[in-house]
């Protein structure tokens, strides 16, 4: 009996300081949905308003149809998983576990069914009479999750579970986390500030950015089609240059500082010739060291990291790209050694000269809510 | 969801009531008898007689002269103690930990009363010099010199526990790194470790001069012609000649204001040297070598022998033989038979009395740590600064406060176990609740959440999961507040009737009757107490880590 979340409007204040202001955002029933963003974004702050630990300041809450604003948050039906889990150090992993069945009146052998269907789901029934400190961090992890799944809620909240994990770890619990989530099939809201987190778990995922979300899509549309510059920024890395759009009956053509004009097919239509900034992720060039065609530019450095070789290439305009390279069985490029890019043209995205609008087609924002108004 | 009445709106109201009755109305009492006059007109002659009359303000005068004395003799003592203790191998350290604590709780006018047994004109080791040897020039236990002495050897191990914790933060790190510019030894000690443990030095002195200021018992005993403060306004109060409750309430006036002031210059100089360390590793102890280890062997066990020499003698002559007052030769257990059949009552009131003030302060401090932590609002932070109202009043002010309070009228409780109980609990009340605030601190408040989000009732989290969670760091409290309660006497004194006679009194009364073994029975059997629940103490944390 998983839910829909439908938020309209959402306000919310500290004393005079507004941190989200009229946010709205609809997340699909059964669907892993994150929020992603850098510390101060709101994420967490509207995660709690979802919960009912923050107050809300104004706007609608619901669940399906049915406000929650005023609901008590011990009657929202929620499973919550705590940054620091927030287990109860006193009872046992069982206790933690049933602690929310038992609040719910379940008959005792119910109850202990329950629990240990839980328990074996997250591979922690050996550990059902210990208390937490003898667990470590990741069984700690998962007795949050049991106890968060085991009520059967209607939506699963996760604030940063991850975050005091190694980075084994995190790797691991994130294809548990999502395993389990998806064979439970509830809707699950899930704050993070680590983005390749965000993208290797979610269905979709909102960028928020100073209380207002930049751009909701799956983490293909968000990767490969930013909404705006700072997504673009803030999801993987990415070469930020200045160039300049021509647009004219020939079709449109891209000129960088450097090199010849690079014909873009994909500029959505209506965009006229303008100064414009690009961003090429790190793939999204190839180097050669034949330097007849392409931006010519110097190695200046490189590091060896495995799959991957990353170049720092010093342009002629001074700037300084990074390149990744799978890495080859040859030589590595040295120093010192004289190259030339070539573009993927059709990866590489452009944006107007404040960053605010991506000036190409294809990109899929679910931002834009229709019915504004839920009556 | 924070908005609407609960529970804990009615609690919080509660205690307001609470403190508003016997904290805020007595001290209402004191101030309008301070000043009135004998005809109930508003009159400042009780502040003009103190401040005209050379003898009034000589007593001011005597306990600040006292209270920085032994601010300074604690200090110095307790200090490098803490510091050889931290930084170097000192031999069988967890004993002498005991000691120390033991000596910080013991009731101080005991040792009051042992050190004139030693030194007094009669005492032990003056007898014996001028026997033995003649010499007669012993200078005098009595007055200054002896208040200054018993103070500073039961209180330096205050600044020894509040040092020892500033030297743990610590880290090893800060050591090697002055070391390795060049900075070691005594220049290390200097120009290092002091500056870092100076918002410590700061703390421990308030502490230390706020307890020299307010005591009670050890210059009523040891004080003879030495008159301070503390004892005038007992003098003024209860005294056999002139009873002057307005000039009781006068002089307890001035004393609010001045340990006021004390509290709150410290609190200006400690923000003005605040900072904070993140210790990963502690200093670890070095081995200190040849004439070095012995000084710093001698320099620890010399002072904890001395500070811990009354409980010694006490326990000795409670064993001893009496004839009338006098001891005699030979050993008994008379003194123990005779002081229990004495005053029958002075150990089950210790326990029913001590006991239920425990009570109480636990379950109010509880349930006001929780309001002041997770409900803030303008009554809880009300109620956060009327909690730390006692911390600076003096014992025998919140006594004689009480007693104006509930002298006649509706509410009569003087002479009563009430009254007892209250101002037990007054006094131990700001203690209890700042390390409650401190416990609650420390546990995240998304423990609370987890359990809400489970369905779980504001009630039903409070006492399931907040109350068990904070249980083993409250009850290490209550223990060391247990042993602060039995050893009250100030409050105590001037709220007892025959009834309510506790150890501490019993043990007062025989000592002010010359019953020097009477009270050395009733003295052990305090230190027993004393012993026993340090040593549960111990057991309850797994540590000698102790503050006060």
């Amino acid at each position: 009996m998983s839910v829909n979340i439908k938020i309209r409007n959402a306000i919310k204040r500290y004393g005079a300081n507004t941190v989200i202001s009229g946010l709205s955002l609809d997340i699909k029933e059964g669907e892993f949905f994150t929020l992603l963003g850098p510390s101060g974004c709101g994420k967490t702050t509207l995660l709690r308003m979802i919960a009912g630990f923050n107050t809300i300041e104004g706007g609608d809450f619901y669940f399906n149809e049915n406000r929650i604003n005023d609901l008590d948050p011990a009657k929202r039906n929620i499973g919550m998983v705590f940054q620091n889990y927030a287990i109860f150090p006193h009872l046992t992993v069982f206790k933690n576990v049933s602690f929310g069945l038992k609040n719910r009146k379940y008959e005792k052998q119910q109850l202990t069914e329950q629990t240990l269907k839980f328990l074996e789901l997250m591979q922690i029934e050996a550990y059902k009479d210990r208390l937490p400190e003898f667990l470590s961090g990741g069984q700690q992890q998962r007795v949050a999750l049991a106890r968060a799944l085991v009520i059967q809620p209607a939506v699963l909240l996760m604030d940063e579970p991850l975050s005091n994990l190694d980075a084994k770890l995190r790797v691991e619990m994130r294809t548990v986390i999502k395993d389990i989530q998806m064979n439970v099939g509830i809707t699950t809201v899930y704050v993070t500030h680590d983005q390749e987190e965000a993208m290797a778990i979610s269905d979709r995922i909102a960028i928020m950015k100073e209380g207002v979300i930049q751009h909701i899509g799956s983490p293909k549309d968000i990767y490969q089609r930013p909404a705006n510059l700072f997504v673009a920024q803030f999801i993987g890395s990415t070469n930020v240059v200045n160039g300049r759009l021509n647009v004219d009956s020939n079709g449109a053509f891209l000129q960088l500082q450097e090199g010849v004009p690079i014909p873009l097919s994909n500029v959505a239509s209506g965009v006229g010739s303008q100064d414009v900034i690009v961003s090429i992720r790190p793939e999204e060039m190839e180097i050669s060291t034949d330097t007849q065609s392409g931006i010519d530019g110097v190695v200046e450095n490189y590091q060896f990291l495995g799959l991957n070789t990353i170049y720092f290439i010093r342009m002629f305009g001074n700037r300084r790209l990074e390149i990744v390279q799978e890495s080859t069985i040859d030589n590595i490029i040295q120093p010192g050694t004289k190259v030339s890019l070539h573009l993927k043209s059709e990866k590489i995205n452009v944006f107007n000269t404040d960053g605010s609008v991506n000036l190409l087609n294809g990109v899929n924002n679910d931002l834009h809510i229709e019915d504004t108004h839920v009556s | 969801m924070f908005r609407k009445l609960d529970v804990w709106s009615f609690l919080s109201l509660f205690i307001i009531i609470l403190y508003t009755l016997f904290l805020v109305y007595p001290l209402f009492q004191i101030l309008s008898n301070a000043f009135s006059d004998l005809d109930g007109a508003f009159s400042l002659m009780w502040f003009d007689r103190f401040f005209s009359q050379r003898y009034y303000l000589q007593t001011l005068l005597n306990s600040f002269s006292v209270t920085f004395w032994v601010t300074i003799v604690t200090m110095v003592l307790g200090y490098p103690l803490a510091y050889f203790y931290n930084m170097y191998e000192i031999r069988f350290k967890g004993f002498l930990q005991v000691v120390i604590i033991l000596c910080a709780m013991s009731a101080p006018f005991v040792g009051a009363y042992a050190w004139i047994q030693l030194l007094g004109r009669a005492g032990i080791i003056t007898s014996f010099l001028r026997d033995t040897t003649g010499f007669n020039a012993m200078p005098t236990i009595y007055g200054f010199n002896g208040i200054v002495l018993v103070l500073s050897l039961q209180l330096f191990p205050l600044v020894f526990l509040y040092i020892s914790g500033a030297l743990k933060k610590i880290d090893n790190s800060l050591i090697e790194a002055s070391a390795n510019l060049g900075v070691s030894g005594i220049r290390r000690f200097f120009r290092v470790i002091i500056p870092l443990t100076m918002p410590t030095v700061f703390a421990a002195a308030l502490l230390v001069s706020m307890r020299a200021f307010s005591d009670f018992g050890t210059p009523v005993l040891i004080g003879e012609g030495y008159r301070v403060f503390t004892v005038e306004i007992y003098n003024q109060f209860l005294g056999e000649t002139g009873r002057n409750y307005n000039f009781a309430a006068a002089i307890s006036v001035i004393a609010i204001v001045i340990t006021s002031s004390i509290f709150l210059a410290q609190k200006i100089l400690s923000d003005k040297f605040s900072f904070t360390m993140n210790s990963v590793n502690s200093i670890e102890r070095k081995k200190a070598k040849g004439l070095f280890n012995v000084g710093i062997h001698v320099y620890s066990y010399g002072i904890v022998f001395l500070a811990y020499l009354p409980q010694i003698l006490i326990f000795y002559q409670s064993f001893q033989r009496t004839s009338g007052k006098i001891f005699i030769p030979g050993f008994s257990l008379d003194s123990y038979r005779t002081a229990f059949q004495r005053l029958p009552r002075a150990i089950p009131n210790t326990f029913y009395i001590g006991g239920i003030a425990l009570l109480i302060t636990i379950i109010i401090a509880v349930f006001i740590a929780y309001l002041v932590v997770r409900r803030k609002n303008v009554v809880n932070t009300t109620i956060d600064t009327l909690s730390m109202i006692p911390f600076i009043i003096p014992g025998a002010v919140v006594a004689i406060g009480l007693i104006m309070g509930f002298n006649t009228g509706i509410l009569v409780l003087t002479g009563t176990v009430t009254i007892m109980v209250i101002g037990l609990v007054i006094r131990r009340i700001p203690y209890t609740i700042r390390s409650s605030i401190a416990i609650l601190q420390q546990i995240p408040i998304t423990i609370e959440e987890a359990a809400i989000s489970l369905g779980a009732g504001k009630m039903k989290t409070f006492f399931q999961i907040t109350i068990p969670m904070m249980a083993s760091g409250v009850i290490a409290g209550a223990i060391l507040s247990w042993v602060t309660i039995i050893t009250e006497l100030a409050t105590a004194i001037i709220l007892f009737n025959v009834r309510s006679t506790t150890l501490t009194l019993a043990i007062y009364t025989f000592v002010i009757r010359g019953s020097y073994g009477l009270a050395a029975a009733m003295a052990t059997v305090l230190s027993a107490l004393t012993v026993i629940s340090l040593l549960i103490y111990m057991r309850v944390t797994k540590s000698g880590e102790i503050t006060l």
